[in-house]
């Protein structure tokens, strides 16, 4: 052996974040997979701290880049792809056929007309409710925005809150903004904001907030979620005291740990509100990439063609208990993953999160301003001054 | 070598007395050098920059700062930083009167000691993951005292107005434990027979303590005083463990909100942060230099 950090032929090292059992495990089943198909390389896995690796990540492409590392897509990979730091892999993408196989998260994976990594794994976000309880209070899933609000004020005329929510860490706000924007104003507005095209005074930004102060303004919310994480909103859903949840896929584990049956859970797609408009969807992707300082870029690029391989997809994320992205992977047989195949397949497109389609600082900004605008709805012109002054910045 | 060093042996012995205290300095000094006062330098460097840690540097001049004195977050954090810092003052009293309520002899009084000060023992993310337990909204202590005596819940880390208040309740609990040990041990070094000739003139109570003990106390006093500013101007952990400096911003700190630019995930304006960092250093220089020239003073006149 060479020194422990300098890679020999034959070997990559890979740096990912996959600190929780579950991704912990996917990732060593396809480590695992991946060397049996090619007993001649060898990974040198580095995992991570989730919260450590976003800095850890800066350090370590400059410093001494892996040949394999783990990242995210849209604007989160944009400043390593600006500043040189990822290699391009255009060419995995057209020897392997994924320009159709990961359609879906292809707008996602392009920056200047190339491609810069691979998806592997994505969920779905949409309404999580409790089912039983709509079934009591005789409430069917509302498909358009006055249904959700006519559910809303029989939940809350019974005493149950119609949404539960924790803002603390912010993001769980974000997920609100960019569903509310995606079905008043449309995909490619959505984009045109997150990319800083457009002021955040203008009338049909306003017009989203004007619709969630609906929900708002009643006290259709949890209150003092200003203070509580997202699990810690879990329990008002479970003991029946909310009955519906904004949420990603992800949250299901943790409902039916806290004791909920798989039938008392429903999953709707957010609601429809501008009549006519194509559903884009919101579902985040996970992404593997090759830094521009790889010392076996061969190999990795194998590895990357591996990872986006349906077989090596399906496994994975039956694991994950997620979705493939590549559209040949076996369909999960899981509930809400069903649910959610079915509305992402038929998505007209792909958001990526709101702190991953806009860049960090405005991102930052922008979800401390939906939270404040969740606590004092009356500030909004306030709010919205604040962040284009962040845009005017931001996107310099 | 060895063979014509006679100058130099007879050269150091001359001055043998100048030289050592800076040799046994040296070590010391020169770490010091390297990790904090070249850094200092190189953070104001830094500050004159558009800096993304990661691509080449781009000199703006003062730009940093202009923007600085017209942003709100960062007047939010001045301000949350000049409560913390009155606030936090109460410390000082507080730990006085624990150190004169335990400066006794009873039976089991070193446990109410160890008690007492058992909060300064303990890390401050655990102390600040504790509050933010009593507080929490539906199960959290405070919450149900308050539900139990007023009939609505007061969730004190959600609300903008009240939540610097509760962040700085939790750092006066371990830091009234700080400055009570001080004065313990400052009370255990009063002249006994200054108390005597006090209490012989007719000194009692509050008399003989104002004049005659809190005197004595000085160095404690002083001591406490500069370590609980310190302590104020740099509070970081206990707000970006009980509220990351939300609800939307109202808690921040100037120096979480150094970190936040800088550091965090959603930062990575070196150059920003820097200039944050540059006047909190002016802000604690005042206070330290302050307290330094006083302590000079008090030494040349004693």
């Amino acid at each position: 052996m060479l020194v422990a950090s300098a890679a020999c032929a034959g070997e990559i090292v890979l740096n990912s974040d996959q600190s929780d059992p579950v991704p912990k495990k996917a990732m060593e089943q396809l480590i695992a997979d991946f060397q049996t198909k090619n007993p001649d390389i060898k990974v040198k896995w580095n995992n991570f701290d989730h919260e450590g690796y976003k800095s850890a990540i800066r350090n370590f492409l400059t410093a001494t880049p892996p040949d394999v590392v783990a990242w995210y897509a849209g604007n989160r990979m944009e400043p390593f792809v600006k500043a040189g730091l990822f290699e391009d892999v255009s060419d995995v993408w057209a020897a392997n056929g994924l320009n159709d196989q990961l359609k879906s998260a292809a707008a996602s994976m392009t920056i200047d007309g190339k491609k810069w990594g691979v998806p592997y794994t994505y969920y779905q976000w949409g309404i999580y409710y409790r089912a039983d309880i709509f079934k009591d209070k005789g409430i069917a899933p509302p498909k358009t925005w006055d249904e959700l609000l006519a559910a809303c004020a029989k939940l809350k005329s019974a005493g149950i809150t119609p949404f539960t929510i924790g803002s603390k860490a912010l993001w769980p706000t974000a997920g609100w903004f960019d569903y509310l924007d995606l079905r008043v104003n449309g995909y490619q507005f959505h984009m045109d904001l997150a990319s800083g095209k457009v002021p955040y005074t203008d009338p049909k930004v306003k017009a989203v907030f004007a619709k969630w102060a609906e929900l708002v303004k009643p006290g259709y919310f949890l209150e003092n979620h200003a203070a509580l994480d997202w699990q810690d909103a879990m329990p008002q859903f479970v003991q029946g005291k909310a009955a519906m949840y904004l949420m990603g896929n992800f949250a299901v584990a943790p409902m039916k740990d806290g004791g909920l049956k798989e039938d008392q859970i429903g999953f709707l797609p957010f609601p429809e509100i501008t009549a006519g408009l194509p559903a884009a969807e919101e579902a985040p992707l996970d992404t593997f990439h090759i830094p521009s300082g790889a010392k076996n870029k061969e190999d990795a690029k194998k590895f990357l063609a591996y990872l986006a391989s349906p077989e090596a997809q399906t496994k994975m994320n039956a694991t994950l208990g997620q979705l493939p992205v590549n559209n040949q992977s076996a369909k999960p047989d899981d509930k809400f993953l069903k649910a959610g195949f079915e509305i992402l397949s038929k998505a007209e497109a792909l958001s990526q999160f709101y702190d991953r389609d806009a860049p960090a600082d405005m991102a930052k900004a922008g979800m401390e301003g939906f939270q404040e605008f969740m606590v004092k709805p009356d500030k909004i012109d306030g709010i919205l001054a604040r962040l284009d002054k962040v845009r005017a910045r931001a996107y310099k | 070598m060895g063979t014509s060093s006679t100058a130099l042996p007879g050269f150091w012995k001359r001055n043998q007395r100048t030289f050592a205290p800076w040799l046994f300095l040296a070590p010391g000094a020169l770490m010091f050098l390297i990790y904090v006062i070249l850094p200092v330098f190189q953070s104001v460097w830094i500050s004159f920059h558009d800096w993304d840690g990661l691509g080449p540097k781009t000199w703006i001049g003062i730009g940093n700062y202009v923007e600085l004195f017209s942003d709100d977050a960062f007047y939010t954090s001045l301000e949350n930083n000049i409560i913390w810092l009155v606030l936090y003052l109460l410390a000082v009293p507080a730990g006085l009167a624990a150190a004169l309520f335990l400066n006794q002899t009873v039976a089991g009084i070193r446990i109410y000691k160890s008690l007492f000060f058992f909060p300064f023992v303990i890390s401050q993310v655990v102390v600040g993951l504790i509050f933010t337990w009593f507080y929490a909204p539906n199960f959290g202590l405070f919450s149900v005292l308050t539900e139990a005596l007023t009939g609505t819940q007061i969730a004190v880390l959600a609300d903008e107005r009240l939540v610097t208040y509760g962040i700085i309740a939790a750092g006066l609990w371990p830091q009234i434990a700080y400055c009570m040990i001080l004065y313990l041990t400052g009370l255990n070094n009063i002249n006994s027979e200054q108390i005597e000739a006090g209490r012989m003139d007719g000194a009692k109570g509050w008399h003989l303590f104002w004049n005659i003990v809190l005197p004595q106390l000085r160095p404690a006093t002083f001591i406490a005083v500069v370590v609980t500013v310190i302590g104020a101007l740099r509070s970081f952990d206990l707000v970006s463990v009980m509220t990351a400096g939300g609800p939307y911003g109202s808690s921040r700190v100037l120096s979480y909100y150094m970190y936040e630019e800088a550091l965090s995930e959603y930062g990575f304006r070196m150059g920003y942060g820097a200039a944050i960092a540059v006047v909190l250093f002016l802000i604690m220089m005042i206070f330290i230099t302050f307290f330094l020239i006083r302590m000079l003073r008090q030494e040349r006149n004693s």
